[in-house]
C-alpha cells in the first residue's frame, strides 16, 4: 500500500471539437505523497487545468478521460459514475478555485455554505455543522466569525472570499485538496498571506495538495514536488527548488529564463520563440522540438515519455545534460 | 490565411525611417521635467448626490487623492501598487482619458487644459492591459494605423502605408499585418500591435498600463524587451503602471509606490528595493514570492485587508495594517518628505527616519534569509 | 491572467449557412420578395379593376383564387397587396432606425444633460401603448402612405434608442475606445467607426422584428380602412373585405391573413438566426 494520496498512471483525456480530437492530456503519471504539497506548473494549452478536472470528476461535456487511472488511496475512480464520485469528492477530496467570486453562491450566507459539506456528506447536524463552520472560519484566520457568519460573499474582499473557500474546502477533513491558480487573482500582499495560510493549514492537518499555477516562485512557497507541463504531457517531475534551480528540460529552462525574477536581473529575458503547438496534430517525436535550442534529428522522431534520473527526478528530454550545462552557465554568470 | 505573422524574434529592431521625438522642438527649461501632475486628484461620485448633499455626507470614491509626479526626459518611472491604490486612474487622468477633479498636469512646463488639443493629446499614448478589447475588432490593422496617421498628419497621405510598415517593423511585425484583423493575432501580438499604435503618433512618453499580466510567461519577455529596446532607441519617456515588482526591477529608473490614492515613496528603483523607507513598501518587497524562500509560520509581510477606499482611514491611510504605527498616524496625514540629505528619495512617513522604522525593518531582514 | 496563445489560429468567422434558422427565415422571406416584385410578371390581372360580371367566383382556371366581391383577380390582389405593405413596411422601419440610433448614440456616448433629456422623450413616448397611438395619429393625419411613415416614426425610434444607447455605455468603456480618444480622434468618428459598427448587430436584430411590427400595424390600419386608402391592394383592407364572406369565401379573408403570418414567420427567423449568430446558445 503505498503512501501516495493520489496517484494519476497513465491519464489521458480526449476533447472532441469540430476540427478533430485534441489530446488535452496525454499520458500523464503523478504521484500526490501523503501530507505534502506537489506543484503542477504550465502555460496555458498545457493541460494543467484539464488534469485537475479530470480527477475531480468535472471535465467538460466534449472531454472524457479514455485511458489511464486516477488513484485516491488506492482507489481508482476513472469507472465511477456520478453518484458514486459524489461521495468521494466533498469528504476526501475538495478544490479550490481562482475566482472566488464566482465559486461562492452570492445568495447563500457564507456560513451555511461552510457548514453545507458537512452536513450532507459527514451527516453533522444543523447546529454542530455551524459550530464546525465557526471553528473553521477561525482557523483560516476570518476575523470575528460570529458575526461573518451571516454575512453574504458580496461584503468581503478579495483575500478573505479567499478563505472562505479554503475554508469550505477544509470543511469535510478531506485528504487532498485540488488548487486551480488560488493565488493568481490576488495582491501580491495577499497572496503572502493566503500561501502561509495554506502551508501552514497543511502543516497542520497533513492534507496534500495539488497546486496548479503557472507562476513559478509561487510554487516554489508551497510546494515540496513539482511537476512541469507542456501540450499535455509531463516533460519534468522532481524536487521544486531542483527543478528550479538546475532545470533538466529545455521548455523548464525556457521558463525560469524567460519570467522576469525580483531577484537576478537579467540583462535580457530570453523569451522562448514560436509558441504551443497544436493539440490536435502535435509535432512528432518530442512536442517541444520545434521551439528548442538543443533540439537533435532524433529529437524530432523519438517519442519521449518521462524517464526517471537518480534522485527521484525525471525528465522526458532525450538531451537533458546540454541543458543542465546551459543552466550552470546562467547561474555562472555574475 | 492561418497565422500570417511570426513574431519575429529581434532583439535590436532596426530603427527606420521614424523622426526623433519631435518632443524636441518643443522648448523646455533644463532641469523642467518633461510630465508633470500636481496635486491631482480624481473623484468618483457614487449613490445619490442629493441625499449626500442632504445628509452632509460625501459620497466620493478618491481613487487619487493628491498625487505629485515628474516624469523626465527619457525616463522610465514605474508606478507600483495593489489594487485600490488608484495607479490606473492615475495614468488615464496623465493620459488625458479622465478628467481630474483637482491640480494639473504640466507637459514641458506648460499646463495642460482639462480638454486638451489634439496636438498635445499625442505627445502621452498609452498601451493598455487586455490586448483582446484594445483592439476594435472591426478594423484591420493597417485601417486602424492609416486612421490616426491620417487624423494627425503625421507623413505625407502619400507615405502612410510606407510609415505604417515601418512601425509595424519596429515592433516586430511583418507587413502582412496590415491587411489582418485583430482576432489573427496571439496575445502578445496584440500587444505589439498595441505599441505600434501608440508609436504612431510619435509621442514623447509612453504610458504602459500592465502591458505584460495578461500574457503567457514566456511571451511577457518579448513585450519587455521590445519596450527596453523602444526606449532606448527612441528616446521614450516610459510610465509603466504593474503589480509586478520583478517587471518593474526589469524596466524603470524610478519606482512610486501608491497606496489608496496617494504616493507613499518615491525613489530611484535599485535605492527602492534596497532601503525601502515606507513599512509599505517594506512589506511589499517581503511579500514577493521568491525562489530563496518558503512560505512559513512567520507573520505575513503586510496584515490584514486594505481597506475600502470608500472608507480611508483618518491621518495616514496605511496605520490600520502599519506594525509600527503610533498614536500620532491616527490624526496627522504624513506629507511626502525627502530623505535628509537624498532628495530623489521621498517618503509619506511620519516615523520613516527614526530608529522605530529601522529596527523594525531590521527585524523584518532577518526573518527573509534563514 | 495568462492568455491563450493557442488562438492564433484565426477562428473562422461561424457559418452563417449553417444557422437553420437564419437559412429558413431568408428562403421565405427571399421567395416573398422575389414574389412581390414579380408581380406584374406572374399575374395579368390588373388588381383594381373591377369586374362586376365576375364577382365572387371560387378559385379557378381563370383566377388562381378565385375573386373578390367587386370582381377583382384575388391572387393579384394578394401578391399587389404582398408587395405594397412589404415596402411600406421596410421603408417605414428605415427611418426609426436611423434616428433612433444617432439619438441613442448621443446619449450613451455623451451622457450628461444630452443623456437626460433624449431618455426622458423616450420615456413619454414608451408611456403610451403602441396601436392606440399608431390609430390615433394616422386618424389625425388622415389616412395614406405618409401619415404611416411620419406615425411610425414618431413612436418607432425610441426601441433602437434604448438599444443602441445600452449597448454604447458598454462598448464604450472598451479599451479600444480610449485608445481612439487618446489618439485625439473626434467624437463623430469615435462613435461612427469605432463604436457603431461594434454595436449596430443588436439594432438590426431588432429591426427584424419591428418590420414584423410594422407590417402588423399596417395591417391594422388597413383593417380600421385607415391604411391606405382603397382601391390600392393592402392586405389589412382585403381581410376586413374579405370577413363578410367567410362562410361562402373563405379564402377572401384568410389566405391574405396567412401571408402576414408567412412574411412575420420569415422575419422572426431571420431575426433568431442572427441573434444565434452574434450570442451562440442564446436565442
Amino acid at each position: 500500500m503505498s503512501d501516495n494520496v493520489l496517484e494519476l498512471r497513465d491519464l489521458n483525456v480526449r476533447i472532441a471539437t469540430r476540427r478533430g480530437i485534441v489530446r488535452a492530456v496525454d499520458g500523464v503519471s503523478l504521484e500526490v505523497p501523503r501530507g505534502e504539497a506537489v506543484g503542477l506548473v504550465g502555460e496555458s494549452g498545457s493541460g494543467k487545468s484539464m488534469t485537475l478536472r479530470a480527477i475531480l470528476g468535472v471535465l467538460p461535456a466534449e472531454a472524457r478521460v479514455t485511458s489511464g487511472q486516477i488513484l485516491l488511496d488506492g482507489r481508482d475512480l476513472v469507472p465511477l459514475g456520478n453518484a458514486e464520485l459524489n461521495h468521494i469528492r466533498g469528504p476526501k477530496m475538495s478544490m479550490i478555485f481562482q475566482e472566488p467570486m464566482s465559486a461562492l453562491n452570492p445568495v447563500m450566507r457564507v456560513g451555511r455554505q461552510i457548514a453545507e459539506g458537512p452536513e450532507v456528506h459527514l451527516g453533522y447536524s444543523r447546529s454542530r455543522a455551524a459550530e464546525r463552520a465557526l471553528e473553521l472560519m477561525s482557523r483560516v484566520g476570518i476575523p470575528d466569525p460570529e458575526r461573518r457568519f451571516h454575512a453574504y460573499p458580496h461584503e468581503f474582499s478579495g483575500g478573505m472570499r479567499q478563505r472562505v473557500m479554503i475554508a469550505i474546502a477544509l470543511s469535510c477533513d478531506p485528504e487532498i485538496i485540488l488548487c486551480d491558480e488560488p493565488t493568481t487573482a490576488l495582491d501580491v500582499t495577499i497572496q503572502d498571506q493566503i500561501l502561509r495560510l495554506l502551508t501552514r493549514l497543511c502543516r497542520e492537518s497533513g492534507v496534500s495538495l495539488v497546486f496548479v499555477t503557472h507562476d513559478l516562485p509561487v510554487v516554489a512557497q508551497v510546494c515540496q514536488h513539482l511537476a512541469v507541463m507542456y501540450a499535455g504531457q509531463l516533460v519534468e517531475r522532481g524536487d521544486v527548488r531542483e527543478v528550479l534551480l538546475d532545470p533538466r528540460h529545455p521548455y523548464t529552462l525556457g521558463l525560469v529564463r524567460s519570467a522576469p525574477d525580483f531577484d537576478y536581473v537579467r540583462e535580457s529575458l530570453m523569451p522562448i520563440p514560436g509558441s504551443p503547438p497544436s493539440l490536435i496534430a502535435p509535432p512528432p517525436g518530442c512536442r517541444f522540438h520545434p521551439r528548442c535550442d538543443f533540439a537533435e534529428e532524433d529529437c524530432r522522431v523519438t517519442e519521449t515519455p518521462l524517464r526517471m534520473l537518480p534522485g527521484g527526478r525525471a525528465t522526458a528530454c532525450l538531451h537533458y545534460e546540454r541543458c543542465s550545462e546551459a543552466a550552470a552557465a546562467d547561474r555562472a554568470r555574475p | 490565411m492561418t497565422r500570417p505573422v511570426p513574431p519575429a524574434e529581434r532583439s535590436e529592431p532596426d530603427l527606420p525611417g521614424i523622426a526623433a521625438v519631435p518632443g524636441a522642438e518643443v522648448p523646455s527649461a533644463p532641469g523642467e521635467p518633461l510630465l508633470a501632475a500636481r496635486d491631482i486628484a480624481v473623484w468618483f461620485p457614487y449613490g445619490s448626490q442629493l441625499v449626500a448633499r442632504l445628509r452632509h455626507e460625501e459620497r466620493l470614491l478618491r481613487a487619487v487623492d493628491g498625487v505629485d509626479l515628474e516624469i523626465a526626459r527619457g525616463e522610465a518611472l514605474a508606478l507600483v501598487g495593489e489594487s485600490g491604490s488608484g495607479k490606473s486612474t492615475l495614468a488615464l487622468a496623465l493620459a488625458g482619458l479622465r478628467r481630474a477633479d483637482r491640480g494639473e498636469v504640466r507637459f514641458a512646463g506648460r499646463a495642460l487644459p482639462a480638454r486638451r488639443r489634439r496636438a498635445d493629446q499625442r505627445r502621452i499614448q498609452m498601451v493598455f492591459q487586455d490586448p483582446y478589447s484594445s483592439l476594435n475588432p472591426r478594423l484591420t490593422v493597417g485601417g486602424m494605423l492609416r486612421e490616426l496617421l491620417r487624423a494627425h498628419s503625421v507623413v505625407p497621405k502619400s507615405r502612410v502605408a510606407e510609415f505604417s510598415r515601418e512601425l509595424l517593423a519596429l515592433v516586430g511585425l511583418g507587413e502582412e499585418a496590415l491587411t489582418a484583423y485583430p482576432r489573427q493575432f496571439s496575445g502578445g501580438q496584440r500587444q505589439r500591435v498595441a505599441i505600434a499604435r501608440a508609436l504612431a503618433l510619435q509621442p514623447d512618453v509612453l504610458v504602459a498600463d500592465e502591458p505584460v499580466s495578461a500574457l503567457d510567461v514566456s511571451v511577457q519577455a518579448t513585450i519587455l524587451n521590445l519596450l527596453r529596446d523602444l526606449r532606448a532607441e527612441l528616446g521614450l519617456s516610459l510610465l509603466l503602471i504593474s503589480h509586478n515588482l520583478a517587471v518593474v526591477r526589469h524596466l524603470c529608473d524610478r519606482v512610486a509606490v501608491m497606496y489608496l490614492g496617494r504616493i507613499i515613496e518615491v525613489a530611484p528603483a535599485e535605492q527602492l528595493f534596497s532601503t525601502p523607507r515606507h513599512p509599505y513598501t517594506r512589506g511589499l518587497l517581503a511579500a514577493i514570492p521568491k525562489l530563496s524562500q518558503v512560505a512559513d509560520d512567520t507573520p505575513a509581510a503586510v496584515l490584514g485587508d486594505p481597506p475600502s477606499p470608500l472608507r480611508i482611514p483618518s491621518g495616514c491611510r496605511f496605520r490600520t495594517r502599519c506594525p509600527i504605527a503610533q498614536a500620532r498616524c491616527e490624526t496627522e496625514d504624513p506629507v511626502l518628505t525627502a530623505t535628509p540629505g537624498d532628495p530623489g528619495h521621498r517618503v509619506a512617513c511620519h516615523f520613516a527616519f527614526t530608529p522605530l522604522a529601522t529596527e523594525a525593518a531590521g527585524e523584518r531582514d532577518q526573518q527573509d534569509w534563514p | 491572467m495568462p492568455a491563450d496563445e493557442e488562438r492564433a489560429q484565426p477562428r473562422p468567422a461561424r457559418r452563417w449557412y449553417r444557422q437553420p434558422a437564419l437559412v429558413a427565415g431568408l428562403a421565405i422571406i427571399g421567395i416573398l420578395v422575389v414574389l412581390a416584385a414579380a408581380a406584374p410578371l406572374i399575374t395579368s390581372y390588373n388588381p383594381i379593376t373591377q369586374n362586376l360580371n365576375a364577382t365572387l367566383l371560387g378559385p379557378g382556371a381563370q383566377h388562381l383564387l378565385g375573386t373578390d366581391q367587386l370582381g377583382r383577380d384575388e391572387f393579384s390582389r394578394l401578391l399587389y397587396g404582398l408587395r405594397n405593405d412589404m415596402r411600406i413596411a421596410f421603408i417605414a422601419v428605415l427611418f426609426p432606425f436611423c434616428i433612433g440610433i444617432v439619438l441613442g448614440s448621443l446619449a450613451g456616448y455623451f451622457g450628461g444633460w444630452v443623456d437626460v433629456i433624449i431618455m426622458r422623450l423616450v420615456d413619454i413616448v414608451f408611456a403610451f401603448p403602441f396601436y392606440v397611438l399608431v390609430i390615433a395619429l394616422v386618424f389625425v393625419l388622415g389616412p395614406g402612405e405618409r401619415s404611416i411613415y411620419i406615425a411610425i416614426t414618431i413612436l418607432g425610434w425610441v426601441s433602437y434608442a434604448r438599444i443602441i444607447r445600452g449597448e454604447i455605455l458598454v462598448a464604450k468603456r472598451q479599451d479600444y475606445v480610449l485608445a481612439a480618444q487618446s489618439g485625439g480622434l473626434s467624437s463623430v468618428s469615435i462613435m461612427g467607426r469605432h463604436l457603431l459598427p461594434n454595436v449596430i448587430t443588436q439594432a438590426i436584430i431588432y429591426a427584424m422584428s419591428d418590420i414584423v411590427q410594422d407590417i402588423l400595424a399596417i395591417v391594422t390600419l388597413g383593417y380600421f380602412g385607415l391604411g391606405i386608402p382603397p382601391p390600392t391592394p393592402d392586405l389589412g383592407s382585403m381581410i376586413n373585405d374579405g370577413q363578410n364572406f367567410m362562410t361562402t369565401h373563405w379564402q377572401l379573408t384568410t389566405i391574405p391573413g396567412l401571408a402576414v403570418v408567412v412574411v412575420g414567420l420569415g422575419l422572426s427567423l431571420i431575426g433568431d438566426g442572427l441573434a444565434d449568430l452574434i450570442r451562440p446558445g442564446q436565442s
